[in-house]
């Protein structure tokens, strides 16, 4: 039986597999990244498109749910993964995909302006973008000019947040209040609390929540209100800025053990850090681009909450800490 | 030849003599099938976290017993609140067999399992929510529904029109020549419920109440949404945790066997309520009609039927104008959309078809294993057979999926496998449902024909195609309609195996939601919606077959 479908399942697997994916024999690069990167409305397939024409080879993604379930895929493949690149990690699992030890140092690559000059030796920022709490201005007249104001305000004015066992901004949000809280966290928590509608799973979610009006807050990014204004031409929906600073979320890529043996791989970090790529990134990803592009973003970008100050824990310390915070947010949380 | 009921029984008889029936030999195939795919992913993972158990052990600590306590607090309310009304839905249902739209409402009964929770919880919240319908009537009245009583809208919305369904396919199988007989004796609607009705429901009572558990325990994003905050987590979401977050899966192996454990207590317990009907060996002779009711009854029924309809339509309801709101002539027009429909219809009928077949040999085995036996001893291969592999459904798909990842990461192409796996393990997966909605006619088909196929040595195909097919078409209509909603909706497995090659209509849903395309979403769900429906209708179509 077991001998029987050990055959089987990979005979069909390859039967599918012609099927369904152009067979090509060119130079290949692959690169793995989350779904809404590879989207027809997303980055991939201008990057696609740019790079090919560039390097004279053909790019295959390959795009799981987001960040998080992008470093399991990785490391669920081991040392046997068929990616060179790996596109779309944040800096809180940076530290986690190094110790994996599936990654190996990038070559040369552009400078990059994230804010605070994050640079490393194995992974790349592509772009960066700061959590903001985003209100509807139909349904909130005064939203919170603090994150304070946030947790001690009145709780009838409900918020969306995420889960930071399950997604990028729920931890994001737990970092945030970290870093403004320190020891004080649990407190925050507790009085945050009343006001917390629900904690979903993920992004989508808690944003599908808000938009749908069951919550006037929610927790997303500076950067949303971009996609509101220039695709859907509405101004309703604007992020909170607060006084105590914004939390940093930024996006990298590396290059795997597999990829080390594939030129092309060091070709894509220098490309990614380029104005062909940095150009896509605004309107497609909704981010702030890491590096130069060849024309001034979209003048909706210039109208967006500018962070009065940055806040980013180092991948060192979110990768040292990350389960304790997590725990005494459950503790507030769960009673 | 075997005489069924007459043979002697042998202690351990199975040891020593080997299984003459093919339909025994078709079970086990199917048994070893489900246990290679559990099994794989547990040793998948089990290879890999036997580096580090210390995850193990420190999972349990008070807050997991708190996690463990909501887990089944919520279960068991939630089976309760889906499984009591339907006993009395499907009660109605089967006295009114000519009910206007009857038909159609059992058609739209399967559509709220291919709704992926998200959606479902967006129509529920449409309704309950505080943006909701209600709300706006109620105004500041209106509680908030975040919190248990949203979990438990939430589980009925899914589970009620579940186990309705389930509870007719049983209803379905009283003979006949008993309503005949309580149609002469003058019963009234109470006498015949509790002489002819209760017995069959009775019978299939601790299946569908261990079913709709099972699948309330392992409820994931719903609890999660609709819980209010992590005060209302399920064991589930830690499984989830353990493999997402902290990549260990000696927890997550743990933390499934703690569940497994769980619901096979619980599902012991309610073996207990159950019991077995003998049922009727003779060939039907009177024509099938029932208990005509009277006019109070005719009015409480209807009522009762209404209001389980405003139930589960009032949501669908809101996901269908939600879903109007987007621009679907522009999204039919994509060709993402194209793709991801036909992909997901190719993959729902495949698993399907594998389900209800691993299905029907495990109801074909189990039955020919309580032929052969003395009345008391059931054998612990009959006992695999029947709730055994309800079990499947405990073990979260994320579990098997990076179970068999692990495991087939240095043997095989994992994109190319991952079409594979989908079918398989949405197909083990809808097991459980196409085995309740399939078994009560095969018994009550066998208990007819046995003796009959015995004497006139039908057996094997001959027996399926003369024999059971004119009496198991409508259920493997039913078990193949559920099967096909099930994996349709799926977003466990694909979220793991998917890749660029295999997306799914919820795969694509998820992916517009996640990036602020909120009215694509909304048009998605209203596609995924009614393709399932016209799917459920026209398995229906083709397993009506002779009028009954």
């Amino acid at each position: 039986m077991r001998m029987f479908l050990s055959r089987l399942v990979p005979a069909l697997g390859v039967a599918v597999s012609i099927l369904t994916s152009p067979a090509s024999a060119q130079d290949k690069l692959t690169v793995y990244t989350y779904e809404s990167f590879t989207a027809e409305w997303g980055p991939g397939p201008l990057v696609k498109k740019e790079f090919e024409a560039e390097c004279g080879c053909s790019v295959d993604f390959v795009s799981v749910a987001d960040g998080v379930a992008l470093l399991n895929r990785v490391k669920l493949e081991g040392a046997s993964t068929k990616a060179d690149i790996v596109l779309g990690l944040d800096t809180n699992l940076t530290a986690e995909a190094k110790a994996s030890g599936l990654f190996v140092p990038h070559g040369p690559v552009a400078e990059n302006n994230v804010p605070g000059g994050w640079s490393d030796d194995v992974f790349v920022p592509y772009d960066y973008g700061y959590f903001a709490v985003v209100y509807d201005t139909e349904k909130l007249k005064n939203p919170p000019k603090s994150l304070k104001d946030l947790v001690e305000g009145d709780a009838t004015d409900k918020i969306v947040i995420q889960d930071p066992r399950t997604s990028t901004p729920g931890l994001g949000l737990l970092l945030w209040v970290k870093s403004v809280y320190g020891d004080k966290a649990p407190e925050a928590w507790a009085k945050l609390k009343p006001k917390v509608l629900t904690v979903t799973p993920g992004w989508s979610e808690a944003y599908g929540l808000f938009t749908k009006g069951e919550a006037p807050m929610v927790l997303s990014y500076t950067t949303s209100p971009a996609y509101h204004i220039v695709a859907e031409n509405t101004e309703r929906y604007q992020a909170a800025s607060f006084e105590e600073g914004e939390y940093l979320q930024i996006e990298v890529a590396g290059i795997t053990t597999t990829g080390a043996k594939n030129p092309l791989a060091a070709k894509f970090l220098a490309f990614m850090t380029g104005p062909k790529f940095q150009n896509v990134i605004p309107e497609t990803n909704w981010m702030f681009p890491a590096g130069k592009t060849d024309k001034p973003l979209n003048p909706a970008f210039d109208r967006l909450v500018k962070p009065a100050k940055t806040l980013l824990f180092s991948p060192e310390e979110v990768a040292a800490n990350r389960k304790a915070w997590v725990d005494e947010w459950l503790e507030v949380m769960s009673k | 030849m075997r005489h069924p009921r007459s043979d002697p029984p042998h202690k351990g008889e199975g040891g020593r003599r080997a299984p003459t029936d093919p339909r025994i030999t078709a079970g086990i195939v199917a048994l070893a099938a489900i246990a290679l795919l559990i099994g794989g992913a547990f040793a998948g993972l089990i290879l890999e976290g036997a580096r580090d158990l210390s995850g193990a052990a420190s999972a349990f600590d008070p807050y997991l017993l708190r996690v463990v306590r909501f887990t089944l607090w919520q279960a068991a309310l939630s089976t309760l609140l889906s499984v009591v009304p339907a006993l009395f839905v499907a009660r109605a249902l089967s006295r009114h067999p000519r009910f206007f739209g009857r038909g159609f409402i059992l058609q739209l009964f399967t559509v709220p399992l291919a709704l992926p929770a998200i959606v479902a919880a967006l129509g529920i919240l449409a309704l309950y929510g505080r943006a909701g319908y209600f709300a706006a009537i109620a105004g500041q009245s209106w509680p908030d529904v975040y919190g248990l009583s949203g979990i438990l809208i939430a589980h009925v919305f899914f589970n009620l029109p579940l186990a309705t369904r389930l509870f007719l396919e049983a209803l379905g199988t009283v003979p006949a020549d008993q309503w005949r007989l309580a149609s002469q004796l003058g019963m009234g609607a109470r006498a015949a419920f509790r002489l002819v009705e209760w017995p069959v429901l009775r019978a299939a009572l601790p299946g569908v109440a261990g079913l709709v558990f099972m699948l309330c325990i392992t409820s994931f994003t719903i609890v999660l949404i609709l819980g209010g905050g992590p005060a209302a987590t399920t064991l589930e979401v830690a499984i989830y945790q353990a493999l997402r977050f902290d990549f260990d899966p000696a927890r997550a192996v743990t933390l499934t066997l703690l569940q497994i454990a769980l619901t096979f207590a619980v599902v012991l317990a309610l073996m207990r309520l159950g019991a077995n009907v003998t049922g009727d060996a003779n060939l039907p002779v009177a024509p099938r009609r029932y208990l005509s009711a009277g006019p109070t009854e005719t009015a409480l029924n209807a009522i009762l039927i209404m209001l389980a309809l405003l139930f589960v339509a009032g949501p669908m309801a809101a996901t269908v104008a939600a879903g109007l709101g987007a621009d679907l002539g522009r999204l039919a027009g994509e060709s993402a959309v194209r793709q991801a429909t036909l992909t997901s219809v190719i993959l729902g009928l495949l698993a399907a078809l594998l389900s209800v077949t691993l299905s029907l040999s495990l109801i074909m085995t189990r039955r020919a294993l309580s032929l052969r036996r003395r009345p008391s001893a059931r054998s612990l291969l009959e006992h695999a057979t029947d709730t055994g592999a309800g079990f499947v459904l405990v073990v979260p798909p994320i579990v098997i999926g990076a179970g068999w990842f692990l495991l087939l990461r240095t043997v095989s192409d994992d994109f190319a496998i991952a079409p594979v796996m989908v079918v398989t393990v949405n197909a083990v997966m809808a097991m459980p449902f196409a085995i309740r909605a399939m078994r009560p006619a095969y018994d009550a088909a066998s208990e007819r024909h046995e003796r009959l196929c015995a004497q006139l040595g039908i057996s094997g195909w001959n027996r399926l195609l003369l024999v059971d097919w004119p009496s198991l078409r409508r259920p493997l209509a039913t078990g193949f309609a559920f099967a096909m909603a099930l994996s349709l909706g799926d977003l466990g497995v694909i979220a793991l195996f998917g890749s660029d090659s295999v997306q799914t209509l919820p795969y694509l849903l998820l992916a517009r939601m996640g990036s602020y395309r909120t009215a694509d979403a909304a048009g998605l769900a209203l596609l995924l919606g009614a393709v399932c429906l016209a799917l459920v209708v026209a398995a229906d179509w083709l397993g009506r077959g002779e009028k009954s």
